[in-house]
């Protein structure tokens, strides 16, 4: 684990091309690190993420992302994600590839990376559309042993996976708590492993059976704290909702989505900076 | 005809909440379900258990969700566990009493569409997708889905099927091996439609006050059968919609709150 500047940490481990994942269920998403990207420029990124959320709404409207893999494209509670479907409906800025996933499918695909397995097994019943999608990666078998049938959904090993956590210690182990999502599961999954954190502590607050990745599983780590800001970090700072609900808005037009963009994440040299002019940041 | 003292999502919320049966387990999604579930909680169903799809388990929220992940689900859960533990030991391992599913559009056979309006390769509109919803409606053990009805919504053909309902009808589902039997009630802005014993066709089962039969066949893009018993729902009683509305001015406020972050290092 090397302890970088976040800007040294992405521009060394995240290049054109790469499938990324920026995982955190809702919670712990990485919009510090998502955010560098975007101010390196990268291109052709294939982006993974059960749900796209905001962050990769930014990312495939700055036209980093060629191709999304994805369970649920969502702004949570409020709609649509505008820039998500800009892309899908009329190619702006940039056509998007589109490999859509259940949830269950989804976590299952990173619990196979994880576990060095070439797929994931779960049972099959009914009928939908979802298995007949162009180009889909899903196969149906049966279990030799009770005959049932079986879907078989395709591991996946990302390039790198992008976490943000609450602490790491003076090894270099990082803490997760709270709503844990896949983000385990995404990180051993991945050939290289990037985390941004809130704070540094001498030892970490952790129970026995805690989420803690030890810090020889970690490529790079970076001190951002507010890192996951707009999302959460539990013990730190809640949830902004307000702000989810304003993207709504920001979002619905080209002109006002790039105005925001450039203003606030390209105007900006880093996630400290962005913090302050939103006025979120003491 | 006088106005109602409630909204139609009132009435929808108040009336899913008392399809809830205290101690049963709840799969909730977010918005009206999830509104539905913590004011049965609040009401007739102190033990409702609600698993919430981000891994919170047994939670009791103080405020409603704005998301599937709010730190108040975590905060106020009998444990948090991982994605792939919440999907596999607990949906597919058959552990969950009733799931909420919503749509952009459904078909007669309760059959749903949340992937896209229009062809897949060319949307009109590309909606959400299927999150955690196919394995909902296979594994729950029965499931509530709450939707405005529209001609639109309530369709004659989908233009995708994200998730089953009773299929092709006639035993369908059953057939397919299906360990859950489906979605019970659909709850809407006009009633409940309700699946017929034999053919599993939606029929109209009940209907709210001062709304008429027309109104809600009306509203659907199929021709809608009726139930041979149509059942008068009543209106939300005061203590109902004002647990409701406390909810909801309580989750105003806590959403409303200004973000604080202290930049230490």
């Amino acid at each position: 684990m090397q302890l970088l500047p976040l800007t040294e940490a992405i521009a060394t481990h995240v290049h054109d091309g790469d499938s990324v994942a920026l995982e955190g269920f809702t919670h712990l998403i990485p919009f510090a690190a998502g955010h560098e990207i975007v101010r390196l420029g990268r291109r052709n990124l294939h982006l993974i993420r059960m749900t796209p959320d905001l962050l990769y709404d930014q990312l495939i409207g700055m036209g980093c992302a060629a191709r999304l893999t994805f369970s649920w494209g969502g702004n949570p509670g409020v709609g649509s994600l505008h820039r998500l479907r800009d892309a899908v409906e009329r190619q702006w800025p940039r056509p998007l590839a589109l490999s859509e996933f259940t949830h269950a499918e989804l976590a299952l695909a990173y619990q196979a990376g994880a576990s060095g397995m070439s797929c994931g097994l779960m049972p099959r019943y009914g009928d939908t559309d979802l298995g007949r999608l162009p180009g889909t990666t899903l196969r149906t078998l049966r279990c030799p042993f009770t005959d049932r049938l079986l879907t078989a959904v395709p591991a996946i090993n990302p390039d790198v996976t992008i976490l943000h956590a609450q602490q790491i210690d003076a090894e270099g182990n990082v803490l997760i708590r709270g709503i844990v999502g896949a983000a385990k599961e995404a990180a051993l999954a991945a050939r290289r492993v990037l985390v941004t954190v809130e704070e540094r502590v001498e030892r970490l607050s952790a129970d026995m059976n805690a989420v803690v990745l030890p810090s020889w599983l970690i490529s790079a780590a970076s001190i951002v704290p507010g890192g996951a800001y707009p999302s959460y970090a539990q013990g730190y700072y809640p949830r902004d909702n307000r702000f989810y609900l304003a993207w709504d808005e920001i979002a619905r037009d080209r002109q006002a989505f790039t105005a925001w963009m450039e203003r606030h994440v390209l105007g900006v040299p880093d996630h400290a900076a962005l913090l302050r002019a939103l006025g979120v940041a003491a | 005809m006088s106005v109602p003292a409630y909204t139609p999502d009132e009435i929808m919320t108040v009336t899913a909440a008392r399809q809830l049966v205290n101690g049963a387990v709840c799969f909730v999604g977010i918005g009206l379900p999830s509104a539905a579930c913590n004011l049965a909680r609040m009401m007739h169903a102190p033990d409702l258990v609600l698993i919430y799809e981000s891994g919170t388990v047994g939670t009791r929220p103080k405020v409603l969700p704005l998301s599937i992940g709010d730190g108040e689900l975590a905060e106020t859960a009998t444990c948090v566990v991982p994605l792939p533990e919440i999907f596999a030991h607990y949906l597919q391992r058959g552990r969950v009493d009733v799931g909420f599913l919503g749509a952009a559009q459904i078909d007669r056979y309760g059959n749903l569409n949340s992937t896209v309006i229009g062809d897949y390769a060319h949307p009109t509109v590309r909606l959400p997708g299927a999150g955690g919803a196919p394995e909902i409606a296979t594994y729950a053990r029965e499931v509530l889905v709450i939707m405005k009805q529209t001609p639109r919504s309530f369709a004659p053909r989908l233009d995708f099927r994200t998730s089953c309902g009773y299929l092709e009808g006639s035993g369908a589902r059953a057939a397919s091996g299906s360990p859950g039997a489906g979605p019970r009630a659909v709850i809407t802005d006009f009633g409940v439609l309700r699946p017929h014993p034999g053919t599993e066709e939606l029929e109209l089962a009940a209907l709210y006050p001062g709304i008429s039969v027309d109104a809600a066949r009306a509203a659907t893009g199929w021709p809608l059968k009726l139930a041979a018993r149509i059942e008068m729902l009543p209106a939300p009683a005061p203590a109902e919609l004002a647990a409701l509305r406390e909810l909801e001015a309580r989750t105003r406020a806590a959403h409303a709150r200004p973000i604080r972050i202290s930049l230490r290092n």
